[in-house]
């Protein structure tokens, strides 16, 4: 286990404001998500699950005729379609057409896939402003820290925090009102808008059937983004594409109801390219920023293929009884929570962080929220099986397969298997059936300091079950 | 477990030389060594009409996992099906196969019951245990809020990542306290040794019963 | 090229090929709409927007939503899209109501100037108390974005069930336009200690008015 890993997941459980933040704000969450989506509030709600995770599958087995399908219809309305296989090349499509354009202030909303490539620094080493427009996220970027989150970017964020940095960056005279502090985010973003050459927006989906993108917000900073500059990037994950337009009845019930419990989102648009003739506002020109960053790397296995499927609610954060507790900073890479914990290891290598697949109980919460139904746990215990193999294969972490195999071969010998118990009895420390709270010395190895660091071991009964078993016949 | 089968006329037999269904092994990574012990429980308990476990990660392991690890031998994965049929969690076989509810307990405790995630979620066990407490002469069953979250055990979790373990099975107590029960029962003894021993380091006098041993108590 | 190889890529990785049709084994589209007689959605409508801080007000004439409008514009700028319900209602002939703005820029500017931006609706959702709008040469994006209070005018015909009417009558938005918006309630945001606020980007007030 890398020590950055325990590290931030330390300090995390031990800050108690820390874990009051996370354990209230993703509780809430959870509570909306279970009441919007109840039997008598969503009859069909396993139905849509089913259905969902159906279509899903259907476009990522299937991704290259959706993918083309798509950028035919972008075209056909004038758009256009890039494909950019990691970062860089983002970064030099959108810098190319800045200069291009004579752009200097580009507005984003917010998008995930843009924290992966880090966007705004690259463009901001470029000399370009790039402002989030999202609340929570534009609060991060004047503090220079990534997203919490998926849906809460700002969640460990109290409005001391807000009051403090608003007025260090902004030269904002102290305020803790949040409805005044909104209020002066928004005053200064909207001017932003209004003078914005580019506006960069994430997509929830790409309609291969439409040539259209769809956006899930609440504040409206996204519809601002995509109305006002007269140039539109989106920059979305390959793995986005849906079949159809009308596949949206299904995706739309699950989203926000899965995400925060709300129906709908305040806002959900469908944009199909640069305003049409007539038509008043809108952008002049529209782009689609196709990503592979790592996601092609995923496709040719079947059993994992599925983590594709994301559709970016974040009910599995707040599901997960880990992510409640340790928060999304201890997550290496952009994604956190169960979906960051199969994601990251896939996109960057299983030995980037080799402990990230086993910080889980697999107790399955995550599963059984997800609306298109990726099977977590299941592709956790693949992921664990690929970091033993690797660590096989650099001759790391030799103590512990030597323990396993000495288990499979005391577990494959069952004479040994009782004699090892009753030697293990004989050995603990007496005091008739109280729990163990100390280990002496030469008993006291890795495993046993660890749980006794946090709970008693149980004492060894009396009889063994084989030894009572004996008796009654 | 054994008397309140043989309680309701079952002829129960224990295979001395079983140990272990692998899945330690499993859930580490170590697929080889738990297709080994998956073999060696496969061996042992050919033959067998029923069998019976009185736990839910077990069970899952035998009924969801073996499949898997024998997913390239076609003649053991035949074996495996086969077995997977006549595995049965412990509440369940009581509800579903000998269908009772009643096996004439008797316990005067205030109890809360925990859910163990395999059970609850990879076997769909929720209500076969409470109907089983409700018919135990004596006893009060009280639900705790919330009463589907992880006790923070998940095998070498509990070792590798402890402390967030230890704070898991906290959040646990609270909620168990707030019952004002003096029992916790379970299907899964692996989580009863993870509840009791922050219960026991917390000098908490509740103390945990399977649910096999509610049954039994006269 | 990058297009090429990165659909190479995902060829090998799903063992297809080039120029290859999906499999016919999409799952069949899901609509499924529900016999919901008009009284039932206006109750459902008003009651899921009034739960987020909406209003919602009933005109059973043009002349009455016209009344409607003039009472909740009172002392305040307002705009009127060029939408030909907002005239036969007589409402972008109100006094104090600009409207008939076609140029881009100078809507803008106005938009961001004044209080109030009245609409109408292509259509609204019971289910959801949802007002779907539709960019067209009648309804510009920024007039039900920019200014802090909305007001959307809209026929009680056009009130369906839900999505799945929606993408029944409309299976293909792309066709009638660049920009199809649901618009479910109020700008929110809770992005500080979860503490929700209305109007952050968006109108932090929405009036529908349904006529008929």
């Amino acid at each position: 286990m890398s020590v950055e890993f325990d590290q931030k997941a330390h300090e995390t459980l031990a800050d108690a404001n820390l874990q009051l933040a996370i354990y209230t704000s993703t509780g809430r969450l959870k509570r909306g998500r279970v009441a919007s989506v109840a039997s008598d509030v969503l009859p069909d709600y396993q139905e849509l699950r089913t259905q969902a995770n159906a279509i899903k599958k259907h476009a990522i087995d299937n991704l290259d005729y959706y993918l083309e399908e798509f950028e035919r219809n972008v075209t056909a309305r004038g758009g256009k379609v890039v494909y950019c296989k990691d970062a860089t090349a983002v970064a030099d499509f959108v810098l190319g057409l800045a200069k291009e354009r004579g752009a200097g202030l580009i507005v984003k909303s917010k998008s995930m896939t843009t924290e992966e490539v880090d966007l705004n620094e690259r463009l901001e080493h470029h000399g370009l402003e790039s402002v989030e427009t999202d609340l929570g996220e534009y609060i991060l970027q004047l503090n220079h820290e990534k997203p919490y989150h998926i849906v809460l970017p700002a969640l460990h964020k109290t409005r001391y925090d807000v009051a403090e940095i608003f007025t260090r960056r902004l030269n904002a005279p102290h305020e803790t009102v949040i409805e005044k502090q909104t209020a002066l985010a928004c005053g200064v973003l909207r001017d932003k808008f209004l003078k914005a050459d580019i506006g960069i927006s994430g997509a929830n989906f790409l309609v291969a059937d439409s040539g259209a993108i769809v956006i899930i917000e609440n504040e409206g900073n996204a519809r601002l983004t995509t109305t006002a500059p007269r140039v539109h990037i989106v920059l979305a994950g390959i793995e986005k594409v849906i079949p159809r337009a009308r596949d949206l009845a299904t995706f739309l019930k699950l989203l926000a109801r899965s995400a925060t419990g709300q129906f709908l989102s305040a806002y959900t648009s469908f944009l199909s390219g640069a305003r049409r003739p007539g038509e008043i506002d809108g952008p002049d020109e529209f782009y689609v920023v196709l990503l592979d960053n790592g996601r092609t790397r995923l496709l040719p296995d079947r059993e994992k293929r599925q983590t594709l499927y994301c559709i970016r609610c974040g009910a599995c954060l707040n599901a997960c009884p880990v992510y409640r507790k340790i928060g999304g900073y201890s997550f290496p890479g952009v994604y956190s929570g169960p979906i960051g914990a199969i994601l990251t290891p896939q996109f960057l290598g299983v030995t980037h962080e080799p402990a990230l697949p086993f910080a889980s109980s697999l107790c399955g919460a995550c599963a059984e929220v997800c609306p298109v139904k990726i099977d977590i746990p299941k592709v956790l215990l693949e992921l664990r099986s690929e970091v033993q193999k690797a660590e096989t294969r650099d001759n790391r972490n030799r103590l512990e397969r030597l323990s396993f195999r000495a288990f499979a071969w005391l577990m494959t010998h069952p004479r040994l298997y009782e004699m090892a118990g009753r030697i293990a009895a004989w050995m603990a420390p007496a005091g008739e059936g109280k729990w163990i709270s100390s280990a002496p010395p030469w008993m006291n190895l890795p495993p046993v300091r660890a749980w006794l660091s946090q709970r008693d071991l149980p004492p060894p009964p009396a009889k063994s079950f084989r030894e009572q078993w004996r008796q009654r016949r | 477990m054994a008397s309140v089968l043989e309680g309701l006329g079952y002829q129960v037999d224990f295979p001395e030389n079983q140990t272990c269904c692998g899945q330690p092994a499993f859930n580490s990574g170590y697929r080889d060594e738990a297709r080994a012990v998956a073999r060696h429980f496969i061996r042992t308990f050919a033959g067998y009409e029923r069998i019976v476990v009185p736990s839910g990660s077990c069970t899952s392991m035998i009924v969801h996992h073996f499949a898997e690890l024998f997913r390239k031998e076609p003649e053991t994965l035949e074996r495996v099906h086969a077995l997977e049929k006549r595995v049965w969690e412990f509440s369940t076989f009581l509800t579903e196969v000998a269908g009772v509810e009643d096996v004439g307990a008797h316990l005067d405790e205030v109890v809360t019951f925990h859910d163990g995630c395999h059970a609850l979620r990879d076997l769909a066990i929720h209500d076969a245990p409470r109907k089983l407490l409700s018919r135990v002469r004596g006893l009060e069953l009280r639900e705790m809020q919330p009463n589907d979250e992880c006790c923070g055990f998940g095998g070498t979790f509990s070792v590798k990542f402890a402390e967030l373990s230890g704070a898991m099975a906290r959040t646990k107590l609270d909620a168990i306290l707030q019952t004002g029960a003096t029992t916790v029962v379970s299907l899964d003894p692996s989580c009863l040794m993870q509840i009791q021993g922050a219960l026991s380091r917390a000098g908490k006098a509740v103390r945990t019963m399977h649910l096999a041993e509610v049954l039994a108590s006269r | 090229m990058t297009r090429d190889h990165i659909l190479h890529r995902i060829r090998t990785a799903l063992g297809r090929s080039a120029g290859q049709a999906a499999p016919a084994d999409l799952p069949p589209v899901r609509l499924l709409v529900p016999e919901v007689d008009r009284e039932a959605r206006i109750l459902s409508f008003t009651a899921r927007l009034e739960a987020l801080g909406g209003t919602v007000q009933r005109a059973a004439t043009t002349q009455e939503a016209c009344a409607l409008v003039a009472a909740a514009i009172e002392g305040k700028s307002a705009l009127a899209s060029n939408a030909p319900f907002l005239a036969e209602c007589g409402i972008a002939a109100l006094a104090g109501v600009e409207t008939g703005i076609t140029d881009r820029q100078r809507l803008q500017e106005r938009c961001a100037a004044i209080k109030v931006g009245i609409t109408s609706a292509d259509y609204a959702l019971a289910d959801t108390g949802s007002l779907v709008m539709l960019s067209t040469a009648h309804e510009a994006r920024l007039v039900s974005l920019l200014p802090p209070e909305h007001i959307a005018v809209v026929p009680v015909e056009r009130l369906l069930t839900g999505l799945d009417e929606l993408f029944t009558v409309l299976p293909r938005p792309a066709e009638q336009t660049s920009s199809m918006v649901l618009i479910t309630g109020p700008s929110r945001t809770a992005d500080i200690e979860q503490i929700l606020v209305r109007g952050a980007h968006g109108p932090g007030q929405v009036l529908a008015i349904l006529v008929g």
